[in-house]
């Protein structure tokens, strides 16, 4: 198991909401990462993020690991939840928000 | 065979109702006429009982070939014939390119 791997693995695990990305939210640099966030930023709850552009490790063996070859890529309690076409139809049909805001209230929980 | 035709002749495999690839290319920082970016709306019993995720994945797994080599980026709008009739049968529009493809 590569040390990348286990990166990958410790950041799913630590993260309860966590975005995979190109660019930053304030500068995404792809228009796929760019819907994602702005998808996020409606549903009001802080998240994590990782910028692949800085971090061609993570690039190159997340699609490996996650049985899923583009970015952004969605995680949220330890589980894929999708790429962009996925994260966008759930926002319009409203289920990102109630997932985002369960995993965003169960963080909030545990910090008490 | 052009890598739009080789997406098509393999997701027929699905039997699918719909069946639409668009070589969305040029709404980014590639040269003319390339193969790079595309867009697939593919309506399917097959995906019956699938989350989107796996539905997803089986794309991704039929097509690793093309993902491996000149495609760079691969939307799909994947449903089954109830859902595609109950969204009015459109697929949503992908975005322009930002530019920070590498």
């Amino acid at each position: 198991m590569s040390a990348t791997v286990d990166t990958i693995k410790q950041q799913i695990s630590e993260n309860d909401i966590l975005l995979y990305m190109k660019g930053t939210p304030q500068l995404p640099q792809c228009g796929f990462s760019a819907q994602v966030v702005q998808a996020m930023m409606g549903c009001g709850e802080q998240f994590a993020f990782v910028n692949i552009l800085d971090n061609p490790d993570i690039r190159a063996e997340l699609p490996k690991y996650a049985n899923w070859p583009t970015f952004p890529q969605l995680w949220v309690k330890g589980e894929l939840v999708g790429g962009c076409d996925i994260i966008v139809e759930m926002y319009q049909n409203g289920e990102l928000q109630t997932l985002i805001k369960e995993a965003g209230q169960n963080r909030a929980e545990s910090a008490e | 065979m052009s890598i739009q035709e080789i997406i098509e002749q393999k997701l027929a495999e699905l039997d699918p109702s719909v069946l639409k690839v668009e070589n969305e290319s040029h709404k980014h920082s590639v040269p003319p006429n390339s193969e790079t970016h595309f867009k697939v709306t593919l309506v399917s019993a097959a995906f019956e009982q699938f989350s989107q995720v796996k539905r997803h994945q089986r794309i991704y797994g039929m097509l690793a070939d093309e993902l491996a080599g000149p495609v760079h980026a691969l939307a799909l709008h994947l449903y089954t014939p109830e859902e595609w009739e109950a969204r009015g049968k459109t697929r949503p529009d992908s975005p322009n390119c930002l530019g920070g493809g590498e």
